[in-house]
Order: structure tokens, then C-alpha cells, then sequence
């Protein structure tokens, strides 16, 4: 009867959800808090209407938990949500996820959108980061000269590593010009060949304070910086773009002078360590060294002709000794010989005895020497030889001795 | 020829601890690399306990930064 589609209410419902799910989405809305409700659930009910309109919102616990503070009917508020239908009365709804008063939330807004199109052009990208040298010489700071992120810069780097010069651009770092002025003073360093490193940053502050570092100049100063980066902006909590788009993002200034310098007494350590293993290792390898020798040395191929040279040495010596000791005691042997021999002569000599009385007595013609009477005839002629001269005797009788 | 710089003389005395603790050497290349990283120790030690902080400001000119200047940090006591 009808072409046309007759849905059920509740499919009604449902199609209604879906086209403001898929067609509006996540909307951003700017209005005025009224009927406030804070459930005891921890969800919070209210609309949020301007002079022409009004729309119901709500916001659950768990996006609640992160306001940080307490709305209140007639505050004006920018909220980011999504439509949605209460599907059992029908009523369309925007459940909000986060909201953050007018003004604050302008600039909000403003870091958002920029930290969208920054990313989106690629300032962010970790591939693009540059590694911070490890040991500069020569640190550029782009900051202001009479705020405390000098001074604590320059505290820590002189503590830590008083080796690196630290050149400082004096720039503004908040109110009208300051944004540029650190884009310039990170150009300029840029311009020169000897820093390092450079520092952006300043202490902490109002999100007011801190918007120049949130500008698009100081980022892409940052970004076609060829001299590594490092963000130092206000205190840890605080985050701005000048944080993403640096090679390094540090919570305050003193944690960047210690990322960007290492320290002293641990380097020195570091180089002690080297020396005390350089001389253990030559200390070692000496060792192992005097070890081979002494063992080459004390091997028995090597100790057999230092042994045979030793004992032949030893032959050689006591051959020496006997060869000495047998010419010595040949040599007193032969005098004593002499000595008894020369002395026996001595007393043979016949000249002695005669002198003592004795002559003797040779037979004539032959001269024969007659030891015997029994030699001797009567009348024989005999010769008797004396110590001096000779005579001529004959024999006149002969006697007889008796033997015994 | 590459300027030694302190991070250059570091790496090149571990370079040499590392060769010597191998111990693959001769007799020779181990006194060498010894005596050479005796020497680097030293130049490191003695860099990092000469100190000497300086701290200079750029002076700024119509937007131009035109020269250096010791900067002296202004001490208010806080």
C-alpha cells in the first residue's frame, strides 16, 4: 500500500543517532553554563545556551575528573564533544569531553589548532630530531639575561662541566616581539660555526607568559635549526610546541644544562677506570709474557745443553784438580829421592873413608882391590892408596883371624 | 687530519684498553698502544680538571647581534 519506509520509533531513534554520530561528530561549542547539576555519580548535567539557543549537555565522570575547576551556571565555557541521543526520551545531548573557561580556552584552542597544522607539516617528527652532542665546547642560550634559567643554566654547567663557554642571546621571552626575537636569536646562533648546542627557554610562568614559545616563529626556528636544540620552557607540567618541535624537550632549564653536558667527576671516573684497566692489561700481558719465558727457559730441551756444558765444566775442573795435585806430590817425590840418593852417594864417597884412616889395597902388577888376606901370598907386591898418596908394601906374613 | 677533541681522545683510549685486553698483540704493538693510551688518559684527565667556565652575552644592534661580551650573572642574593 505505502513505497514508504515505516520505521519503528526506536529505529527511528537509532537513525537519528547515527546521522548526528557520523554527520556532526566531535564539535567544538562556546556558551554559557546553566541548570549546573553534579550528580552522585560523578557525571555532570547541564546546557550550555547562548542568546538565540540552548542544548543539553553532559559530562561523564571520567572526563570530569580532569576539569581543573568547578563549574558554575552563567560561567562561559568552550566544550569539545560529541552529539549524542538519549534514546529514551529522545532528547539530543552533546556529551562533553573536555571544557575550559573563555580565554584560557582561546588560547587553547589557538595551541591546538597550531599543534595540529605544526604536525601535520612534520615539526614534530621524531625522525627529524638531531642528537645532542655529548661533550660541547660551546653552548648557545637563547633566554632572557635576568631571569633565573641563566642563572641556573650557568650554575649547572659550571658545576658539571665547567670546560664549555656558554654564549647567551639576551632575548625577550614573554610579551609583544619576544616570539620573534627568539626566532632571530636562534638564527643568528645558527649563523656562526661554534656553538654546539643551543638552549631555548625560560623559567616557569602563566600559560601567558610561556605563549611565545607556543608561537609558530620560535617552532620553525627550532625546526631549520642545523645546531641541535633543546627546549627548556617553564616547569614540568608545562608543555608548549617549542617542546615538540625541539631535538630535546627538558622540564626546566637546569634539566637541560644537565642533559646537555655530562659530568665531570663521572667523566673523570669513566677515564680513570681506562687507565687503571690500560695498566692492568700491560701489567698482565707482561706477565703472561715473563711466564712463557721463564717456562721456555726451565724446559728440558732447553736446560740439556746448559747441563752437558755444566758437566763437562765440572770434568774439566776436577781433571784440572788431580792433574796439580799429581805433578805436586810427583815432583816432592822425586826430591826426596834426590835428596837420600845424593845423601847415600855422599857417604860412598871412598875419599871420606880414607880420610877416616882407611887405605886401600890393590894387588901388583894388576891392581885388583883385595878385600880377602886369603888373596894375598907372602911376597906379594901390593899398592896402598891413602887419603893423600900412595906406597908401595910387600907382604911379610899373613894372619889369621879367627871368624865369628 | 680529525681535530682531537676530548670525545675523540675518549673514545680512542677505550679503542686501545679494549685492543690491549684482547691481548692479541705483539710485544711491540702492546708497549705502543700502552704508551699511547697513557698519553690520552692524561690529556683526558688533564682537560677535565683544567676548569674553566666562561660565560659570554651577544651584544644586539638594531635587531643584529654584533659582537660578545662577558656576561656576568647578576647576583641579587635570592
Amino acid at each position: 500500500m505505502f513505497d514508504a519506509i515505516i520505521y519503528q520509533v526506536g529505529e527511528l531513534t537509532d537513525h537519528i543517532k547515527k546521522l548526528l554520530q557520523t554527520r556532526i561528530g566531535s564539535v567544538w561549542v562556546e556558551g554559557e553554563i546553566s541548570n549546573y547539576k553534579r550528580h552522585s555519580s560523578g557525571h555532570l548535567y547541564f546546557s550550555l545556551k547562548d542568546h538565540k539557543s540552548r542544548i543539553q549537555a553532559v559530562m561523564f565522570r571520567s572526563d570530569s575528573n580532569r576539569l581543573e575547576s568547578e563549574p558554575e551556571d552563567g560561567l562561559k565555557v568552550i566544550a569539545q564533544g560529541e552529539l549524542n541521543v538519549y534514546e529514551r526520551s529522545g532528547l539530543y545531548q552533546i556529551i562533553v569531553r573536555r571544557m575550559q573557561p573563555v580565554g584560557v580556552g582561546e588560547l587553547q584552542l589557538a595551541f591546538e589548532q597550531l599543534k595540529a597544522k605544526l604536525a601535520s607539516q612534520g615539526l614534530f617528527n621524531k625522525d627529524r630530531k638531531k642528537p645532542i652532542p655529548r661533550y660541547p665546547k660551546r653552548i648557545g642560550v637563547v633566554t632572557s639575561p635576568t631571569g633565573a634559567a641563566i642563572r641556573d643554566i650557568v650554575h649547572v654547567v659550571s658545576r658539571r662541566w665547567p670546560r664549555a663557554a656558554i654564549l647567551l642571546a639576551p632575548v625577550q621571552v614573554q610579551g609583544i616581539g619576544a616570539a620573534s626575537e627568539i626566532a632571530r636569536a636562534i638564527q643568528m646562533l645558527n649563523q656562526r660555526d661554534d656553538v654546539d648546542v643551543i638552549i631555548v627557554g625560560r623559567g616557569g610562568g602563566s600559560i601567558e607568559d610561556l605563549w611565545a614559545f607556543n608561537e609558530e616563529a620560535v617552532c620553525r626556528a627550532l625546526f631549520e635549526s642545523d645546531i641541535p636544540t633543546i627546549s627548556a620552557v617553564g616547569h614540568e607540567i608545562d608543555f608548549t610546541l617549542s617542546d615538540f618541535t625541539a631535538d630535546l624537550r627538558a622540564p626546566t632549564p637546569s634539566a637541560a644544562a644537565e642533559s646537555v653536558v655530562p659530568d665531570r667527576e663521572e667523566t673523570l671516573d669513566v677515564v680513570n677506570g681506562f687507565h687503571l684497566r690500560l695498566k692492568g692489561a700491560i701489567r698482565g700481558y707482561l706477565l703472561t709474557l715473563r711466564y712463557e719465558q721463564s717456562r721456555l727457559v726451565n724446559s728440558r730441551g732447553f736446560r740439556r745443553p746448559i747441563d752437558l756444558i755444566r758437566q763437562n765444566s765440572q770434568n774439566l775442573d776436577h781433571l784440572t784438580q788431580r792433574l796439580r795435585q799429581s805433578m805436586t806430590s810427583g815432583l816432592k817425590a822425586r826430591a826426596h829421592f834426590l835428596d837420600v840418593t845424593s845423601g847415600k852417594l855422599e857417604g860412598m864417597n871412598p875419599d871420606k873413608i880414607l880420610r877416616r884412616g882407611y887405605a886401600v889395597c890393590r894387588k901388583l902388577p894388576e891392581k885388583n882391590v883385595i878385600t880377602d888376606s886369603d888373596q894375598l901370598n907372602i911376597g906379594d907386591m901390593v899398592e896402598l892408596t891413602f887419603a893423600t898418596g900412595k906406597t908401595v908394601c910387600q907382604t911379610t906374613s899373613t894372619i889369621v883371624q879367627p871368624t865369628g | 687530519m680529525e681535530e682531537q677533541t676530548f670525545e675523540t681522545r675518549l673514545r680512542g683510549l677505550q679503542t686501545v684498553v679494549e685492543k690491549l685486553e684482547s691481548g692479541h698483540l705483539t710485544l711491540e704493538e702492546a708497549l705502543s698502544h700502552f704508551e699511547k693510551g697513557i698519553e690520552l688518559s692524561h690529556q683526558c684527565a688533564e682537560f677535565l680538571t683544567r676548569a674553566e667556565a666562561r660565560v659570554e652575552k651577544l651584544v644586539q644592534k638594531n635587531g643584529e647581534f654584533i659582537r660578545e661580551e662577558p656576561f656576568l650573572l647578576a647576583h641579587d642574593g635570592s
